[in-house]
């Protein structure tokens, strides 16, 4: 492309520049520049072919279209909400898409402020003082809400109590991360799809530093009793840890509101939609756990001419000041994911995301009622309010309704023996006569 | 070169915030879908059309330098040019799956991760690599994890990890969140690792040494081969970390020098945007030995050509809720494929070059070498952070700063291997001209960015977090 045409095409020096650079440093070739001793250099070759930008895109747009073309009905965690295209084409401006972390904030403005602002939706949204400027996900953001338990509260205790319905894949990831300080993740039942609040009132004790649970659970169960749950945390001294979302958040009770003390989740519901489980795990806390917080916060502060300016902030509690005290081990985080969030929440703007909260429980409300009238299923299986998703009941085993459904061109979750789960958003809401029609077909 | 980057500004702030913009408060669920008890009253969060946005977000991004802006030779960072195709991969709407599909429907992404696997194993000397780590970091953590799995799988429980003290933070930082003790090995006088003192600081309790090669101060740990003698004759594993990398495509692989565990900055050495922070990933590989501690699932291929998921044996469960960072893995996959051997090994041959070229090219003193990819200056009486403030007004960004400390005032610098002879001039030119300037020039600068110099003590001092909290004030 630019007068070579091995090695790099990133990599723009001409022959004679090479040539040039080789000269100035008084070596003979790049080779001698490496001090590799022999025993341990690689001469032999990856066997991994060069290809122009055509047939790279050619062979993966091939290599995609082996997906099976189904209209998916998935949720559990990730979600499928419509994302305006002003956030992609202004994410997509490399200012934004190629910085990075802002150690240097006066040429970084732009990022910093959008983060601010990413934040202080966070904030009203919650109703807590702290917003972080993101974690890797939900699962992750769950595990640094454990082990800022384990570092706020000075209870002997280690135990972290979980519901029984949440992923076994987030359960994972949290024992991993509290591997470190010796805590125990144990489950507490739930009745009907919500916590059993008299359960749990038996589970927690003094032992117990943190307490979980979530609104809308991974079932699409509205909890009602999460001001129960949270004074039965601070009982205990425990803390309490909602798992939500933003686009819940902006219609269920406010997390500051039932007690909460740490929130966490994936705010790529706004701003990503599906994308193989990537996603932005939000962390907000209280301010009085400012110090014990995760990640990279950004502040407001002034410049030498005066005018307010943003920074990051309180980089004392960070890996690379702090080392193996540090809060966290987090560097790199999921700035830009933080950015489309806020973008995609700027546009819905305060209606439009009340509008989005309140269609998502129209919606799981409606697509039950409508399973719910065929034969051999019965929906929700829950006696209970639902966001975008629910569960249902089939007679057939759910497998096999699950791949006829697949076999028809539609995914949905298998979660029992005659479990199936079911979510709407607006991207497929256009396609549930379909399914509905579908279920007909192979449930009775 | 002179350089004046955009300022929007009104009154005694920059672009205002969304907020002062416009919030509004809306009150929710009028219709009552939910009992009351069940739903707050109100949101209050700014309520703009679409061109006020595009204006708000379009001057944002014209106060923020990316590597398309200039120079950014960020040390340790790896800011190299970020290909566009790889984007429309990225935005394929095939690309856009769900976790939770069965592993039949979605054989073309499981592919593609497979291919992937195979490339970084191939380039980092690997047995067996697993995607799922969604930053550098979160690599670190799964490697220890499963350093520390496989020596319990043995029956040998050990507490600790060694660390050179000039390695990055997040080494130390996710060896203690797997619970070990650290133990922190002073480096040598020649900057490398002290074969004296790694002797001393290994024992039964050695868990495993990690390793940056070359360290962060470019050098190739020459007695690379020694160490890995010292350490797994203590019963521990040498873990690589991936953050200088692009130093070595094709000249050596960490799986040749003894290596047992390494991750991959993907954002670094395979040229996948940074974001603005994240998000990145980093794929870790091992040793076929350590193949069954893997996160899960991996990913292998069976006779049938088809592709599934598969647990590890005696896997160490998460370190992410789905899989990692499906996105910049693709892109990943695109840019190896769009560069090959000679590319790959070419990146690397030029990144050295640049580095080497620049670090000819200025007054700044370099007092460890040979370097490679990356060099650390100081800048002897003058603080290296005024010095890179200073920088700003040329229109480059600035080298990591103060760090690693072994440097008196570092100023760790790293072009890659995208910047031309032309714009490495312009960078010698930049730091040239702070070398040959005053403090007081230097400490009140920068003039020529959105911002002036900001005080981060005074925001530290009481921090202010969010629109709320400065509408308190």
């Amino acid at each position: 492309m630019s007068g070579h045409d091995r090695g790099s095409p990133y990599a723009p020096h001409t022959p004679a520049e090479t040539e040039a650079m080789l000269d100035a440093l008084d070596v003979d070739s790049e080779a001698d520049l490496f001090d590799i001793p022999d025993a341990v250099a690689f001469d032999g070759d990856f066997g991994i072919e060069a290809r122009d930008e055509r047939s790279i895109r050619r062979e993966v747009r091939r290599r995609l279209d082996r997906n099976d073309d189904l209209v998916e009905f998935l949720g559990r965690d990730h979600y499928d909400h419509y994302v305006p295209s002003l956030v992609d084409h202004l994410a997509d401006r490399q200012e934004f898409l190629t910085s990075y972390t802002q150690y240097q904030p006066e040429i970084a403005q732009g990022f910093l402020q959008a983060l601010f602002e990413y934040q202080s939706m966070l904030v009203e949204l919650t109703g807590l003082g702290v917003a972080n400027c993101s974690v890797y996900d939900a699962a992750t953001a769950l595990g640094e809400a454990a082990t800022l338990a384990a570092r706020v509260r000075d209870a002997d205790g280690q135990r972290v109590l979980v519901p029984e319905h949440m992923r076994a894949e987030k359960r994972s990831v949290l024992e991993n991360y509290t591997a470190g300080v010796d805590l125990s993740v144990e489950t507490y039942p739930m009745a009907d799809g919500a916590v059993d609040t008299e359960a749990l009132a038996e589970a927690v004790d003094e032992e117990t530093l943190l307490v979980y649970a979530e609104s809308p659970t991974v079932r699409g169960v509205i909890e009602e009793h999460l001001g129960d749950i949270g004074a039965l945390a601070e009982d205990h001294d425990a803390l309490f840890c909602l798992g939500s979302d933003p686009v819940a958040l902006a219609m269920l009770e406010r997390p500051a509101d039932v007690g909460a003390d740490v929130v966490v989740g994936d705010a790529a519901t706004l701003g990503l939609g599906t994308a193989y489980g990537m996603g932005i795990g939000l962390f907000v806390t209280r301010e009085e756990y400012l110090r014990q917080v995760p990640g990279r916060l950004v502040g407001a502060g002034e410049d030498d001419s005066g005018r307010r300016a943003y920074t990051l902030t309180l980089q004392t509690r960070e890996q690379h000041i702090r080392r193996e005290r540090a809060t966290s081990n987090i560097c790199t985080n999921q700035a830009w994911v933080a950015l489309r969030t806020a973008m995609h929440a700027a546009m819905l703007g305060p209606d439009g995301l009340v509008e989005l909260a309140e269609d998502s429980i129209r919606r799981a409300r409606d697509a039950a009622d409508r399973l719910d009238d065929i034969s051999g299923v019965r929906a929700p299986v829950h006696d209970r309010h639902q966001f975008r998703e629910f569960v249902a009941h089939t007679d057939q085993p759910a497998g096999a309704v699950v791949d006829d459904l697949a076999a028809a061109g539609y995914a949905v979750h298998r979660v029992g023996e005659h479990l199936i789960q079911v979510c709407v958003t607006e991207t497929n809401a256009d396609e549930l006569d379909g399914l509905v029609a579908a279920v007909e077909e192979v449930a009775q | 070169m002179n350089y004046s980057q955009a300022r929007w500004s009104e009154d005694d702030r920059y672009e205002p915030l969304l907020s002062e913009k416009g919030n509004r408060e809306v009150a929710v669920d009028e219709d009552g879908l939910l009992p009351d008890d069940l739903t707050r009253d109100t949101v209050e969060l700014p309520a703009l059309e679409e061109p006020e946005l595009a204006r708000h977000y379009t001057r944002l991004s014209q106060m923020n330098y990316g590597v398309e802006s200039g120079p950014f030779p960020l040390g340790s960072c790896t800011m190299k040019y970020n290909p566009k195709f790889t984007e429309d991969l990225a935005a394929l709407p095939s690309a856009a799956v769900h976790p939770d599909r069965d592993e039949g429907t979605v054989q073309g992404l499981l592919g593609v991760m497979h291919g992937l696997q195979d490339y970084l194993a191939r380039i980092g000397g690997m047995d067996a690599v697993t995607l799922q780590p969604p930053a550098g970091a979160a690599g670190e953590f799964a490697g220890v994890l499963v350093a520390k799995a496989y020596h319990e799988h043995n029956g040998d429980q050990r507490s600790e990890i060694v660390i050179p003290d000039s390695a990055h933070g997040t080494n130390f930082a996710s060896a203690a969140m797997a619970g070990f003790d650290v133990v922190e090995l002073p480096s040598a006088e020649d900057g490398r690792v002290d074969l004296d003192a790694l002797e001393s600081a290994v024992s039964e309790e050695t868990a495993a040494l990690m390793l940056t090669n070359p360290n962060t101060l470019g050098l190739f740990e020459r007695d690379i081969e020694a160490i890995a003698e010292i350490v797994h004759d203590a019963g521990g594993l040498l873990y690589y970390d991936g953050a200088n990398l692009n130093a070595l495509l094709g000249q050596a692989r960490p799986g040749d020098m003894g290596f047992d565990i390494m991750h991959y900055n993907v954002h670094k050495t395979f040229a996948t945007p940074h974001g603005g922070g994240g998000p990145g990933a980093g794929p870790v590989g091992v040793v076929s030995e350590l193949a069954p501690f893997l996160p899960a699932p991996r990913v292998r291929k069976t006779e049938g050509e088809t592709v599934e998921r598969f647990d590890p044996e005696h896997t160490i469960g998460k370190v992410h809720g789905f899989e990692g960072n499906w996105l910049v893995l693709l892109k990943t996959y695109a840019y190896i494929a769009r560069l090959g051997d000679d590319g790959l090994a070419d990146a690397s041959a030029k990144a050295v070059l640049n580095a080497n070229y620049l670090a000819e090219q200025i007054d700044y003193e370099v007092p460890f070498g040979p370097f490679h990819h990356e060099f650390v200056a100081s800048a002897g009486e003058q603080d290296a952070a005024d010095v890179a403030k200073r920088m700003l007004d040329y229109g480059v960004h600035p080298p990591t700063t103060k760090w690693p400390e072994i440097v008196d005032e570092a100023l760790m610098t790293e072009p890659t291997e995208v910047e031309t002879t032309r714009s490495l001039d312009q960078l010698a030119e930049a730091f040239n001209a702070v070398a040959g300037e005053d403090d007081e020039t230097l400490e009140s600068a920068p003039s020529e960015t959105a911002a002036r110099r900001i005080d981060q003590v005074a925001a530290a001092r009481s921090p202010r977090l969010s629109w709320q909290a400065l509408d308190e004030e």
